[in-house]
C-alpha cells in the first residue's frame, strides 16, 4: 500500500502527503445545522414542558392503573389490568358517562351558539357596543371559583334568583337540589362565564370577512338569511372549528363548578367524569382506577379532537 | 506519656459519662432514649386549626420540650384547611413527604387497618406519670385495635342542643325540661311559623353530611351499621322511623330548614341547633342562649360525640423521637392546658369545674351537664374503613329522600345497596 498522492492544484510538482481526514470535518457547524440548532434550541422550552407535564404524567398514569397502591403504606402491587376491567362493572359509571355527555353537549351548544349569537349581535356599530362587548366578557377573568360561589348563594332555595322570580310571581325551585334543574344550573353557569371568550374570537372573525362579498351579495338581492349561511359562515368557519375544540376541551375539563356548586350531586346527575377521577384519586384514594379513568378521559379528548380535526374537510373553508 | 495520655482519656471519658447522666437525671423524668445528634430532629404535625390561641399553645408546649431535648431542631405544626384535609394529608403521606405527627378524624380506621400508625400503648404506658388507666375507655375505641391505641383521642366533643332563648320568646315557645326530639319538633314549627326563623338545624348537615344525623337516629336506637362494620343498618325500621321524622320536619312541619336553604344558629338565624360543645366559642353574645344535652328519642335519652386524635406515622424517619413528644404533649400536665379548647380523653381532668376554668361561654353546671354526664356512655359518629367513599354513596343515595314525595324505606334499601359491597370488604 503507498500512501494517498494529491495533485497540486497549481500543476507545479506532485507532492506525498500524510494521510488527512476529509475536509468537511472541520466544518461541523455548517449554516443548515446552526439553523437546525436554533430551531430545536426555540423549541427546547416546549418539548421540555410537554415531556414534563405530558408526557411523563401519561406515562405515569398508565404504570399507576396496572397496580394496587396503598397510599398509606406506600406498597404497590402490580395487578395488570383488574382496573381496566373494574371499568366495565362500576355501577356509577354509566351515570356519570351521562352526566358528562348531557354537560358538555350543554355547554357546547350553548356555548357556541350564544357566542355566535352576541357576536353578531355586536359585531354592528351603535352608541354603547364597546360596553356591551366589555360586559360579555368580563366574566371570563374572574376566578371560576369565585364566580362559582356567588352563583352557588344565588341558586339557594331561598337565594337571589328565587327571589326574584317570586317578586315577578313566578314560583322558583329548588335549582340544585333536583337532577334536571341542578345540571341546567351547573351549564349556564359555565356557559354565562365562558361565552365571552368564544364571542371575541367570532367577533375577530367577523371583523375579518371582506365587506365587499357582502356588497356582492346584496346587489344580487340575497337575503340576510343567505348572507349569513352562504357568506358568513363559510368564511368563520376555520374559528367555528377551533372554537369547537376548545369548547369541547373545557367543559371535559369543568371541575371547580361541580366541586363548588353541587358536589355532583344529587345523586350521580352532575357527576361528571373529570370530578368522578378526582373522587377516586384523592377522595377514596384510589389512585390506580383513578388514573384508569384519567386516561379513559383522555382518550375522550383525544379522540374527539381528532375526530374534529378529520370532520372539518367537509365542513372548515379555508380562503387560500 | 503514654500513661499520661490514657489517663487524660480515661478522664475526658468519665467527664463525658458525667455530664450525659447529670443532663439525664437533672431534665425530663422520662430518660432520652434517642441516639440522634444534637439538633438533628425535625418534627413536623399537621393540625386542622388555625386558630392562634390553639397554635401558641402547641408551640409553647414544643419549645419546653425542646429545652430538655437537645436532639430535636425543630418542632412545627402545620395548618392544613379544615375541608381538604384527608386529602391533603393522603397526598402527603401517598407523595413521600408524610409528617411525622397528625391530627385525624374519619381517617383513623383506614391509617390503623393500613399499619400506617405506630402503636402507643407501650409507650404512653412506660412513660412515667402519664397514667395510662387514666384514659376513659369509652373514647379510646375509635383509635385503637384491640388493646392496642394508635392515637391519642384529644378532643372528644359531645354534641349538645343549644337554645336561641330569645328566638323562643319571640315566638312565644319554652322548651321544657329534659326535651324530646317531637317538643323540638313542634316549638321549631311554631318558631318558624311566628317569626320565619327556622326551627333545628342539624349543623353541618346541609343535606350533604349525613354522618352527623346520627345525632338524631341513635335516639330511635338506630346505627349505620353494626359494630364490626359488616352490616348496613340503615334499612332497618329504627332507621326508618327516624328518617321519617326527619323528613317530616324539613317537608311537612317545617320545623327543619329545607334542602337548599341556609340557616345559621349562631348567626341567630334559628331557634335551635345540634352541634358539638367546642362550637360554643361561636356564641358572641348576641342573643341569650342555654345548652343541654341531645333530646330524648323514643329509645330516651342517649350522647354522641365527635373525635378527634393524634398519631405518629410509621413512615416518619423520627419514628422514635415523635413518639416521645407524643407522650410529652398528652401528660397529664400538657392535656389540661389541652383541655381549655378541647374536652380531654382523661377522667382526672372532666369535672364542670375544671372545664369550666377555661371555658368562658359555658358555665361549669353546663359543662358537666352536656360533656362530663355524656362521655361515658358516649356513641362516636359512623366511622369505618374507606370513609370518604361511604359517604358519597350513602350522600349520593340519600339524595332521593329530600324530596317532598320521597318513599323513605325504599331510599334507605338503596342506601344499604350501594353500601354493602364496600362493607363486606
Amino acid at each position: 500500500m503507498t500512501a494517498p498522492t494529491l495533485v497540486d492544484t497549481r500543476g507545479a510538482t506532485s507532492v506525498d502527503v500524510a494521510p488527512r481526514g476529509p475536509r468537511t470535518s472541520t466544518v461541523f457547524w455548517t449554516a443548515a445545522r446552526r439553523d437546525a440548532l436554533t430551531g430545536y434550541l426555540f423549541i427546547l422550552p416546549q418539548v421540555i414542558g410537554v415531556l414534563v407535564f405530558v408526557i411523563v404524567p401519561v406515562g405515569l398514569g398508565v404504570f399507576y392503573s396496572m397496580n394496587d397502591w396503598n397510599v398509606f403504606t406506600g406498597k404497590m402491587q402490580f395487578i395488570g389490568g383488574e382496573h381496566y376491567a373494574a371499568v366495565l362493572s362500576d355501577p356509577q359509571l354509566p351515570g356519570v358517562l351521562s352526566a358528562t355527555a348531557v354537560f358538555s353537549g350543554g355547554v357546547v351548544v350553548l356555548n357556541i351558539g350564544l357566542g355566535l349569537l352576541l357576536a353578531v349581535l355586536l359585531n354592528r356599530r351603535f352608541r354603547g357596543v364597546t360596553l356591551f362587548r366589555t360586559l360579555f366578557f368580563s366574566p371570563v377573568v374572574v376566578s371560576v371559583v369565585a364566580w362559582t360561589l356567588v352563583w352557588g348563594f344565588l341558586l339557594q332555595d331561598n337565594g337571589g334568583i328565587n327571589g326574584v322570580l317570586e317578586a315577578i310571581g313566578i314560583p322558583g325551585t329548588n335549582w340544585l337540589q333536583q337532577g334536571s334543574t341542578a345540571m341546567l344550573a351547573v351549564v349556564v353557569t359555565q356557559v354565562v362565564r365562558s361565552v365571552g371568550i368564544n364571542m371575541i374570537l367570532f367577533l375577530a372573525a367577523l371583523q375579518g370577512v371582506p365587506g365587499e362579498l357582502y356588497e356582492a351579495a346584496r346587489i344580487d338581492a340575497a337575503s340576510s338569511r343567505t348572507i349569513f349561511f352562504r357568506i358568513t359562515l363559510p368564511l368563520i368557519s376555520p374559528t367555528l372549528l377551533l372554537t369547537a375544540i376548545i369548547t369541547i376541551v373545557g367543559a371535559l375539563q369543568a371541575f371547580a363548578q361541580i366541586a363548588v356548586l353541587t358536589e355532583g350531586g344529587p345523586g350521580l346527575y352532575t357527576t361528571v367524569l373529570v370530578y368522578y377521577v378526582y373522587q377516586q384519586a384523592f377522595a377514596f384514594n384510589d389512585i390506580g382506577y383513578g388514573s384508569t379513568l384519567a386516561l379513559m378521559l383522555l382518550s375522550f379528548v383525544l379522540l374527539l379532537t381528532l375526530l374534529q380535526w378529520q370532520l372539518r374537510k367537509k365542513w372548515v373553508f379555508y380562503e387560500n | 506519656m503514654n500513661t499520661a495520655r490514657k489517663l487524660l482519656g480515661t478522664v475526658a471519658v468519665i467527664a463525658t459519662l458525667g455530664v450525659v447522666a447529670g443532663c439525664s437525671s437533672a431534665g425530663d423524668p422520662t430518660p432520652v432514649r434517642t441516639t440522634a445528634a444534637p439538633g438533628s430532629v425535625d418534627l413536623r404535625m399537621t393540625v386542622w386549626t388555625s386558630n392562634e390561641a390553639q397554635l401558641a399553645l402547641f408551640n409553647g408546649i414544643a419549645d419546653a420540650y425542646k429545652k430538655d431535648h437537645a436532639e430535636i431542631g425543630t418542632i412545627t405544626f402545620e395548618s392544613l384547611p379544615f375541608a381538604d384535609y384527608n386529602t391533603t394529608l393522603t397526598t402527603q403521606i401517598a407523595g413521600g413527604n408524610a409528617p411525622d405527627l397528625a391530627w385525624m378524624g374519619d381517617l383513623s380506621r383506614d391509617l390503623i387497618t393500613a399499619g400506617a400508625l405506630v402503636p402507643l400503648t407501650e409507650t404512653l404506658k412506660s412513660t412515667e406519670g402519664w397514667d395510662y388507666d387514666d384514659l376513659l375507655q369509652s373514647v379510646v375505641g375509635q383509635f385503637s385495635d384491640g388493646d392496642q391505641l394508635y392515637a391519642y383521642p384529644f378532643s372528644n366533643s359531645p354534641f349538645a342542643l343549644y337554645v336561641n332563648e330569645d328566638v323562643l320568646a319571640q315566638a312565644g315557645q319554652t322548651l321544657p325540661t329534659n326535651p324530646t326530639w317531637e317538643e323540638v319538633s313542634e316549638i321549631g314549627s311554631a318558631v318558624h311559623a311566628a317569626t320565619g326563623k327556622a326551627g333545628f338545624v342539624i349543623r353541618d348537615f346541609d343535606y350533604s353530611g349525613w354522618n352527623v344525623l346520627a345525632t338524631v337516629w341513635t335516639g330511635w336506637g338506630a346505627e349505620a351499621w353494626n359494630a364490626e362494620g359488616t352490616q348496613c343498618g340503615f334499612d332497618s325500621e329504627k332507621m326508618a322511623d327516624a328518617f321519617a321524622f326527619l323528613h317530616d320536619a324539613a317537608f311537612e312541619k317545617t320545623s327543619m330548614p329545607g334542602p337548599g336553604a341556609k340557616a345559621d344558629f349562631f348567626a341567630g338565624d334559628s331557634a335551635f341547633t345540634i352541634a358539638q360543645v367546642s362550637r360554643a366559642a361561636l356564641l358572641d353574645g348576641s342573643f341569650s342562649y342555654s345548652v343541654h344535652p341531645l333530646p330524648a328519642g323514643p329509645v330516651g335519652e342517649y350522647s354522641v360525640l365527635g373525635q378527634a386524635g393524634v398519631g405518629v406515622l410509621q413512615s416518619s424517619p423520627h419514628v422514635q423521637e415523635a413518639t416521645d413528644f407524643l407522650a410529652y404533649l398528652t401528660n397529664p400536665e400538657n392535656a389540661e392546658q389541652l383541655a381549655q379548647f378541647f374536652p380531654p380523653p382523661r377522667q382526672s381532668l372532666l369535672t364542670g369545674e375544671k372545664l369550666a376554668a377555661n371555658n368562658p361561654k359555658l358555665t361549669a353546671q353546663q359543662l358537666q351537664q352536656v360533656v362530663v354526664d355524656q362521655l361515658p356512655s358516649a356513641v362516636p359518629l359512623p366511622n369505618h374503613t374507606r370513609p370518604a367513599e361511604i359517604a358519597q354513596k350513602v350522600k349520593t343515595a340519600l339524595d332521593a329522600m329530600w324530596t317532598p314525595d320521597a318513599d323513605v324505606p325504599a331510599v334507605l334499601s338503596s342506601v344499604c345497596d350501594s353500601i354493602d359491597p364496600l362493607l363486606s370488604k
